[in-house]
């Protein structure tokens, strides 16, 4: 078996490689791009949004509820959805990042909502004591103890776009699901592994370095926020 | 001696009609400790942060030499007084020189200032800042934790210092060595101290008068030893209380 390996294996790989590598490193970069836009749009939304949710809990539930919903949409339907409207649905990769920045939302806004009421209240009531504003108590206080809770959301909406841009595809927007598809409509399971290992290896790559960025956040002397 | 903090009539109903403070009026001499004992539920530490306005009362006034806390804006106010509670008091993500130095901060201290500050607070508290002061919290014993705690509340060189229940979670031995500790440290800054706590030995022990509360009302306003020798029957059901331990023992040695 190992012989068969070292003989056959080896070349294989090197084949592969040879008439891949060039569409891998392209589309990874592709799909890195939406990621990364999508979670930009998605962190600049729902981060405010949810320190704002702290500070109006009553809107929590329904605006928490809308996030809820929008996840539970199949990523293809949404994309069909979003497929007709005017000006998103002139370019397949602004449909992309806006789907994308749906699914980003919700792990984000309930990771800062969560984190930040969390915050143990005698803390605050000790920081309000020592005569800290209240933008001092939040900019001291509580976004440092909440920060590895909102780490955590950012690392878990990462891994979900990465793994549902491959559906862009579909849409014409580019990305590695774009080998998956088209391997999938020849039967060419080579070319769907192609685009299938390397967005797995992007989902962890992005889910190790954000884990470390996490750690970094993390209150000295308690656990894992995940 | 001039007057550093007095109540007149305070009185204070929570949010369901409850009345926890009622018509409470004595004065905290300048430089002087005064206990405030009661029960769990007695209305002390209600009473206590009626002064640095986290608490704010329905009915009369509560005055820092003379002038009414209602009147300066209350982030200054509480910047002017030191605040210690029980546990939790510090936070998680800071270590020690920082929580210590986090007043000076918020007030626009300059970082060598502060770590100056902060440096020397940690070891009039007994704590060797070169070794403790790069600790976080949960690297610390429960007496350390509220020495920073202590120190914390003394970095602003506030004149007042609101202390509810600072040793309330401590073993016996180290609340008598933290009660010696806070009974130097005052005796020679010569703080204005109101320290809220149910243990009569910690009053008796640290306070230059006590008040009892019983309901939200005064009961007594006594020195330790009048205290001690009152016939107010709340006062001396709560001595008796304290005492119930060492009478038991004598009456087994006695039998």
């Amino acid at each position: 078996m190992r012989d068969f390996l070292r003989r056959y294996g080896g070349h294989i790989l090197e084949d592969f490689l040879r008439r891949y590598s060039g569409q891998i490193v392209e589309l990874t970069l592709e799909h890195l791009w939406l990621t990364f836009a999508a979670m930009l749009f998605a962190t600049a939304i729902a981060v405010p949004l949810g320190v704002w949710l702290t500070q109006n809990p009553r809107w929590a539930r329904p605006v928490i509820g809308f996030a809820n919903v929008l996840q539970t949409i199949p990523s293809l339907a949404m994309f069909g959805f979003l497929l007709p409207l005017p000006w998103l649905g002139e370019r397949a990769a602004r449909v992309a990042i806006v789907a994308l920045t749906a699914y980003a939302l919700l792990p984000i806004l309930r990771n800062t909502y969560a984190g930040i009421r969390g915050v143990d209240p005698s803390l605050l009531s000790v920081a309000e004591a020592m005569g800290l504003t209240n933008r001092q108590r939040f900019m001291k206080v509580q976004l440092p103890l909440a920060a590895s809770f909102i780490l955590a959301g950012l690392r878990t909406a990462t891994v979900t776009c990465v793994g549902i841009a491959t559906i862009a595809a579909a849409v014409g927007a580019g990305g590695l699901g774009e080998l998956i598809f088209r391997g999938v409509a020849s039967i060419d399971n080579e070319l769907v592994l192609a685009g299938a290992i390397p967005a797995a290896l992007l989902a962890l790559g992005c889910d190790g370095a954000l884990g470390l960025v996490e750690r970094l956040f993390r209150v000295p002397g308690q656990g894992s926020p995940a | 001696m001039s007057v550093a903090i007095e109540f007149r009539k305070v009185g204070f109903t929570a949010v369901g009609g409850q009345r926890l403070l009622e018509d409470i009026s004595f004065a905290v001499e300048e430089g002087t400790t005064t206990v405030v004992l009661g029960r769990s539920g007695s209305g002390k530490t209600t009473l206590l942060r009626t002064v640095n306005r986290m608490v704010e009362p329905r009915s009369g006034d509560v005055l820092l030499r003379g002038q009414n806390v209602r009147e300066p804006n209350p982030i200054a106010l509480r910047r002017g007084m030191g605040y210690v509670i029980q546990e939790n008091g510090l936070f998680p993500h800071m270590t020690a020189l920082r929580n210590v130095g986090l007043v000076l901060e918020v007030m626009g201290a300059e970082p060598r200032e502060q770590l100056m500050r902060s440096q020397d607070v940690l070891n009039a508290v007994g704590l060797e800042a070169r070794t403790f002061g790069k600790r976080y919290p949960h690297q610390l014993s429960g007496g350390q934790r509220q020495r920073v705690g202590l120190a914390r509340a003394l970095a602003a060189e506030p004149s007042v210092l609101l202390m509810d229940e600072p040793f309330g979670a401590l073993d016996p031995v180290t609340r008598a060595e933290m009660q010696d500790m806070l009974r130097e440290l005052m005796a020679r800054m010569r703080k204005t101290v109101l320290l809220v706590t149910h243990d009569l030995d910690e009053a008796l022990h640290l306070g230059n008068r006590i008040v009892l509360l019983s309901q939200g009302k005064l009961v007594a306003h006594l020195g330790p030893r009048e205290f001690l020798n009152s016939r107010n029957p709340e006062v001396e059901a709560f001595v008796r209380a304290f005492h119930r331990g060492e009478m038991s023992a004598a009456a087994e040695k006695g039998a």
